[in-house]
């Protein structure tokens, strides 16, 4: 018997899901604001899914995953520098 | 001619065609060259290839955020992060499926332009801001992901299919215009009070039942029509979601569509049963609802009492200074708070976003600092939902250089406050109300705090007596050991630094 694609997508979420619960409760509260910036810039994952619709269709559908890739960019790109902008600044400094 | 203004009055200009065109031909060309032959690719590009890479990349975003657990790790987190979307994006341009590379390299280019300078640029106290806008550009995305998978080839999908489809459009649509309404009430665009109106609860409920309703059109007749339609609602029901909620319930509302704007890439992954889309998607999902709990935690509100909003509709009167006198309080200069905090022993400062809107993280940081030369243990206490967004206060800070090390969380220093000599709270309210703990009548009643009140003196940076976001009056004020010291945070931080400068020397 073999499983339905669905069926399969289903389980890696439901899994991921629990992943994420304890990646998550292990951030420490004083990086919460990096957190959701980083979140930010990895949900610009859709970007792949962008980039199938704009690398293999046609027409309007090619300028709809123009559109989206580029929003999906300016959450990796954003995402990414703004967090490393934020993390530079998370510092300890030596007892003088 | 394209022009990009920045709040500072900055103003930035290019041409999006010709630089586009540019980099799209500089980067096609430097594609085909780098490019493997297509015999070479061939014998190893299998379905089984796509999928473990894919989940190489979601291993390595699992990991970057595990590298949040600690400052320590952090910014290797974010290049494990990184590592994961350049392995996501560098694996989809090997993809069979993608045969064009300019209509991608194009809109990446875009992204880049846009978003490689705001993120420069942005002003730390405006993060909440940002990352409100960035949720909405996923969940615009993932709208247009879903209609241009469906116009790409409308015969090929089957009735699983268009429900993924419609998954991730509704969903999308819901974040992308909620986002918008939450960015505008952050920046002041629009006001950030709640809107309510009579029956409210019930047209959302009626919005949300026509949704679906033409949802389910779309999946059983194949109607692009209902599609559009149902995508036109769930715009609308972002902004009917959003608008009753009021700015400084913002902590929970940022996390939410934080939350859903994973939701809407992990409905995009089903569509294309791509792994690391629903992985990171389920993650950043997961990351937001967890976010919001916390918040709510922090504030003893439920989440659904948040989400329905209306909290702090009132604008309570704001009453003067001597309306204040007869109400029992005593009022300090500045210069009283510095004599008793440099002859103490320990000192707390208590931040709230009072301290974000003044700007004066950077003058009490000078100030912490000169007390520290002088041997005061200084340390700074953070409530969960000071600011407006979760870890708003630890930002501001580290922008002001502290050491992250002086800063404490709720549940680690509240034990402190009792042995502390003075109590410095700049621009927090509700967060340091003690009858949250001991006034069963009051509505913060439950609410977790900072108690601040314990310590031998309290002095508080206030700029009128109006009541906290709660428009609850807070007893702190009246209290033996309290004293109030009006003004605007910066100017008063600034009088600080100066008050204990000239006295030390």
């Amino acid at each position: 018997m073999e499983m339905s694609l669905i069926t399969i997508a289903s389980i890696v979420f439901l899994l991921a899901c629990f992943v994420g619960y304890h990646v998550i409760w292990g951030v420490t509260p004083a990086l919460h604001t990096p957190l959701m910036a980083v979140t930010n810039a990895i949900s610009g994952v859709v970007v792949v899914a962008a980039m199938f619709v704009a690398g293999g269709s046609e027409g309007l559908a090619q300028w709809i995953g123009f559109v989206a890739v580029a929003l999906a960019s300016i959450n990796i790109f954003g995402g990414f520098v703004v967090t490393r902008r934020m993390l530079a600044m998370f510092k300890k400094k030596e007892r003088k | 001619m394209q022009k990009i203004h920045f709040p500072d009055g900055t103003t930035v200009s290019f041409a999006p065609e010709t630089t586009i065109e540019k980099i799209q031909d500089a980067s096609v060309a430097l594609w085909n060259t780098l490019k493997p032959a297509d015999a070479e690719l061939s014998g190893f590009l299998t379905g089984d290839f796509f999928a473990l890479s894919y989940m190489a990349a979601a291993i390595l975003f699992i990991l970057g955020l595990k590298g949040l657990a600690s400052p320590a790790t952090a910014r290797r987190g974010n290049l494990f992060a990184m590592l994961g979307m350049v392995l996501a994006i560098g694996v989809t341009f090997l993809h069979p499926s993608v045969t064009s590379y300019g209509f991608i390299i194009g809109g990446m280019a875009v992204g880049a332009v846009i978003g490689i300078p705001i993120a420069l640029r942005i002003n730390m106290t405006s993060m909440p801001q940002l990352v409100a806008i960035l949720h909405s550009f996923v969940g615009l995305a993932a709208v247009l992901v879903a209609a241009g998978m469906y116009l790409a080839d409308p015969a090929s999908h089957d009735g699983v299919g268009l429900f993924e489809i419609f998954m991730g459009a509704w969903i999308g649509a819901i974040t992308f215009t909620g986002s918008v309404i939450a960015f505008g009430k952050l920046q002041g665009i629009f006001r950030s009070a709640p809107v309510v109106f009579k029956g409210q609860h019930m047209v959302n409920l009626a919005i949300f039942v026509a949704m679906i309703y033409f949802g389910v059109q779309f999946v059983m007749h194949h109607d692009f029509t209902s599609f559009m339609i149902m995508c036109a609602l769930a715009l609308v029901l972002g902004i009917t979601l959003i608008i009753p909620i009021g700015g400084a319930d913002m902590p929970v509302i940022v996390s939410m569509l934080n939350s859903y704007s994973g939701w809407a890439a992990a409905a995009t992954g089903f569509t294309l049963n791509n792994m690391v889309l629903i992985v990171a998607g389920a993650i950043i999902g997961s990351s937001g609802a967890i976010l919001s709990y916390i918040m709510c935690r922090a504030m003893n509100r439920s989440f659904i009492s948040v989400v329905l909003g209306g909290f702090g509709a009132e604008e309570t009167g704001a009453s003067d200074k001597q309306d204040a006198a007869q109400k029992g309080i005593k009022e300090a200069a500045i210069e009283d708070a510095a004599y008793m905090m440099e002859n103490g022993s320990s000192v707390i400062i208590v931040p709230g976003y009072g301290m974000a809107v003044a700007q004066a993280q950077h003058a009490l940081k000078e100030a912490a600092e000169i007390l520290e030369e002088k041997g005061v243990d200084v340390k700074f206490a953070i409530h969960p939902v000071a600011g407006r967004m979760p870890g708003h206060m630890n930002v501001l800070l580290a922008e002001a250089d502290v050491s992250y090390d002086k800063v404490e969380e709720m549940d680690d220093i509240n034990s402190s406050f009792s042995q502390t000599d003075v109590v410095l709270v700049v621009g927090a309210n509700d967060v340091v109300n003690p009858d949250a703990k001991d006034d069963s009548s009051s509505p913060l009643y439950g609410m977790p705090i900072l108690e601040a009140y314990k310590a031998n003196m309290v002095y508080v940076v206030k700029r009128s007596m109006n009541t906290g976001y709660s428009g609850v009056e807070n007893s702190l004020f009246f209290r033996d050991n309290t004293y109030l010291v009006f003004g605007d945070a910066k100017d008063i931080a600034e009088g600080l630094v100066s008050t204990l400068k000239g006295a030390g020397h």
